[in-house]
């Protein structure tokens, strides 16, 4: 093995483990300094943490595409892991750092998404009164990210995917003296727990159903170099071996069988985090955090976690046929659904998320078309995840840009900002761009990839609706893009300035990295089954529509928003009438769950429970409490105080106590 | 009954003697209101405890002196007793003009 030569291959929990470190001392022992010092720690340390983490994974990178170079199988190392739980001879958990090319890859995004964001929040965070309290919050994100990615187990992924909602929680919910954000983190908190439930489930089903299998499979396993397999570790689920002895199972549960059915349960979790319809209600909401959090969190990191869980369980989704077409069902859909929304929504923030939502779709309907025979879209989806978390981050941290030149978040307070932010406006620009899909930027290269991974596939009715949400994506992005940027000044956006130098900077950074991730060979980094010829270069027959519909899509945007003013498109919502408020209601989703949560659950669930609760179980409760203290008040009277009193109760007790012993047992 | 008074004095007469000397010491720390009359019955306790030791001595294990040395220490330890309960009453004295123990009823609900 040539990892023993490398120092980063042995010390890959450095990764994750630098995050704790720092966020341990900012939360513990920083955040005890006066307010002024803790101010001027708090982000060099975190920043600084950070970075030299980004600086480890990329070095990480470096090696192990070295190690194993394209053309050559990537092996999926653990080189360090211990045992956290032992149950029984056969199961264990482990806990440790996985290192395979998905892995690597996320490792790379996180860390330099993060990094760059935690410098732009020294600038954009600057004077807050929680500025400590923030970096704290960021940097346990970061290390909760980071060890969700490396997860060996799925058991370990499962505490760290808890650990990335709870900090998404907090910082939603970070301005905690602003109702919206309070109701928002706990609606994010709530929904992502919902859907983790399913995660759960499907879990404690795949576990118990491996754990049976266990002992019968662990000794080829063992032979084949498997060692220290554990039966929660991926490389133990997504075994060869151990699929064909789950698919033999006669096992079922209303009429699914085991595999599919935990397939779909674990999908239920990854679809919440992901926020895929109908679990999406949460996503747009919570922008209502700072947003370089929206940035990193919402944008960038922890909503790849459920197309990140897909891919990690890749092989066992493909052995199930049916989990995987629900997977690309929900993922189109979800795709459409939100680009649609994206189109009417006037808070910059909230288009961003509905972007999103839809473009985590691309992922999620890459994964589902794809299969270990064809696994270009598996590839795709993973180059998509790459492309986005940069674009994406950079539209969000120049958003904030905008919103802290304007400070608001309507589109239409904004306008006339190209000239003002020449810096802002250029990298916005670049990443709208690639959103939008056009050559030579990085969105078009993987939306290329998702298109054609969808068009070979077979699934001509998801290629179209890939194409048609291309199309719809560049009109709604150039929408902001030509209001903010190109629209008449408002009184809002007159006295707007640049930002400053800390918040350019990864604005810049990450424009670069929009251009240039397009090019990296990913079908040579990232890739599963039997890729005999992974795709290479342009397919042009699909490019071709894609940049056409991109280009209708501008225009259309132009047509509207620049050329016709504010009345042409104010003509086109009076002429859709009530489909135009549907929509803009976000199909009134968030209505439904409330009519469903208030009118039904609460009503007829929640409201006898409560009821049962407080009045059978609390009256027993009380019952007990009750009978102690009447009886309390009854022997008080007997408490008088008087030692000779208790004296001769004693002697009489101990009188009695004779007589009985001598008359029953002598 | 008459085989107790018509027979030498032996293990159960002096055993009377100590219970009879117990009784009167409970009834009389039952019944004292004052805390001298109540130290003065715990001395007869004491007292009673003490003949005790020294009977069973005699009559279970003559050979040794057992008994008699407890017994010694139990009058060592009631002289001190003495000695600190006085001066509580003192101080109590002193405080509240009186030793009636019915007065003192802080312990009292």
């Amino acid at each position: 093995m040539h990892s023993e030569q490398s120092f980063i291959l042995n010390n890959v929990w450095l990764i994750p483990a630098i995050p704790f470190l720092s966020f341990l001392t900012l939360g513990l022992l920083i955040r005890n300094f006066p307010k002024k010092l803790q101010d001027q720690l708090s982000g060099i340390v975190a920043t600084l943490a950070v970075f030299s983490a980004a600086v480890l994974a990329y070095w990480l990178a470096w090696e192990y595409f070295h190690l194993f170079p394209a053309g050559v199988a990537k092996q999926a190392l653990v080189p360090w892991s211990f045992e956290w739980l032992r149950y029984q001879e056969n199961l264990a958990v482990n806990v440790g750092v996985l290192v395979d090319p998905i892995s690597v890859l996320l490792m790379v995004v996180v860390t330099t998404v993060s990094s760059l964001v935690h410098l732009y929040s020294t600038g954009y965070m600057h004077g807050d009164p929680g500025y400590a309290r923030y970096f704290t919050w960021l940097n346990l994100f970061t290390f909760s990210m980071l060890g969700l990615v490396v997860s060996p187990n799925i058991l370990q992924m499962y505490v760290c995917w808890e650990l990335v909602g709870a900090s998404s929680f907090l910082l939603i919910g970070f301005y905690f003296e602003k109702p919206s954000a309070v109701s928002a983190s706990k609606k994010a908190f709530i929904v992502t727990r919902f859907a983790d439930l399913g995660f759960l489930l499907g879990v404690i089903l795949l576990g118990y159903y491996g754990y049976n299998l266990f002992a019968s499979v662990a000794p080829s396993l063992h032979a084949s170099g498997l060692t220290n397999v554990q039966p929660f570790d991926f490389a133990f689920l997504t075994n060869p071996e151990v699929m064909n002895q789950f698919m033999g199972m006669s096992d079922t549960f209303m009429g699914m069988g085991v595999l599919t059915l935990s397939m779909v349960l674990i999908f239920m979790g990854a679809a919440g985090k992901s926020a895929m319809f109908p679990l999406h209600i949460w996503l747009p909401d919570a922008m209502e955090g700072p947003t370089p959090v929206s940035a990193l969190i919402h944008a960038a990191t922890m909503v790849v976690a459920g197309v990140y869980l897909v891919a990690r369980m890749f092989p066992v989704f493909a052995a199930s046929a049916d989990a995987l077409l629900v997977v690309m069902y929900v993922g189109a859909f979800t795709a459409l659904f939100a680009a649609v929304i994206g189109c009417t929504q006037d808070d910059i923030k909230r288009v961003l998320a509905f972007s999103t939502l839809s473009q985590l779709g691309y992922m999620m309907f890459a994964l589902g078309v794809s299969s270990m025979d064809h696994p270009l879209g598996y590839t795709a989806s993973m180059f998509h995840l790459f492309t986005h978390a940069f674009f994406k981050a950079l539209l969000f941290l120049g958003a904030g840009a905008l919103i802290h030149a304007v400070h608001s978040n309507s589109i239409w307070d904004m306008g006339g900002l190209a000239k003002k932010m020449p810096v802002t406006h250029a990298t916005v620009l670049i990443a709208t761009l690639a959103i939008a899909g056009i050559y030579p930027l990085a969105g078009f290269f993987s939306k290329d990839e998702i298109l054609v991974a969808a068009l070979e596939s077979g699934h001509t009715g998801v290629f179209a609706i890939g194409l048609l949400v291309a199309g719809i994506t560049a009109f709604y992005m150039f929408r902001i893009y030509f209001v903010a940027f190109w629209g008449k000044p408002s009184h809002h956006s007159e006295h707007a300035h640049e930002a400053p130098i800390s918040m350019l900077i990864p604005l810049i950074v990450l424009a670069i990295f929009t251009i240039g991730a397009g090019f990296v060979p990913m079908a040579d980094l990232v890739s599963i089954g039997h890729s005999a010829g992974g795709h290479h270069g342009i397919n042009w027959a699909v490019a071709g529509p894609s940049l056409f519909v991109a280009a209708a899509g501008i225009s259309f945007a132009w047509f509207m928003y620049v050329a016709g003013g504010k009345q042409r498109s104010a003509a086109l919502a009076g002429a859709l009438g009530g489909v135009y408020t549907t929509i803009k209601q976000k199909f009134y989703f968030d209505e439904i769950y409330l009519f469903i949560t208030k009118k039904i659950v609460f009503r007829f669930i929640a409201t006898p429970i409560a009821w049962f609760d407080r009045n059978v179980v609390d009256g027993g409760v009380n019952l007990s409490g009750w009978l102690t203290r009447a009886s309390g008040a009854a022997l008080n009277s007997t408490q008088t105080g008087q030692v000779q009193t208790y004296g001769a109760w004693f002697v009489g007790g101990a009188v009695t106590v004779t007589l009985v012993l001598w008359i029953f047992f002598l | 009954m008459s085989d107790f008074f018509l027979s030498p004095v032996g293990l159960q007469h002096w055993l009377v003697v100590s219970t009879a000397l117990f009784s009167i010491g409970i009834y009389g720390l039952l019944t004292r209101r004052n805390a001298v009359g109540i130290l003065m019955a715990v001395e007869l306790l004491l007292n009673s405890t003490s003949l005790n030791f020294v009977i069973f001595n005699k009559f279970a294990t003559p050979s040794a002196v057992d008994g008699q040395i407890m017994s010694i220490f139990i009058i060592a330890v009631a002289a001190a007793e003495v000695v600190v309960g006085m001066a509580i009453f003192v101080t109590l004295f002193k405080h509240r003009k009186t030793v009636d123990v019915t007065s003192m009823n802080l312990l009292k609900n």
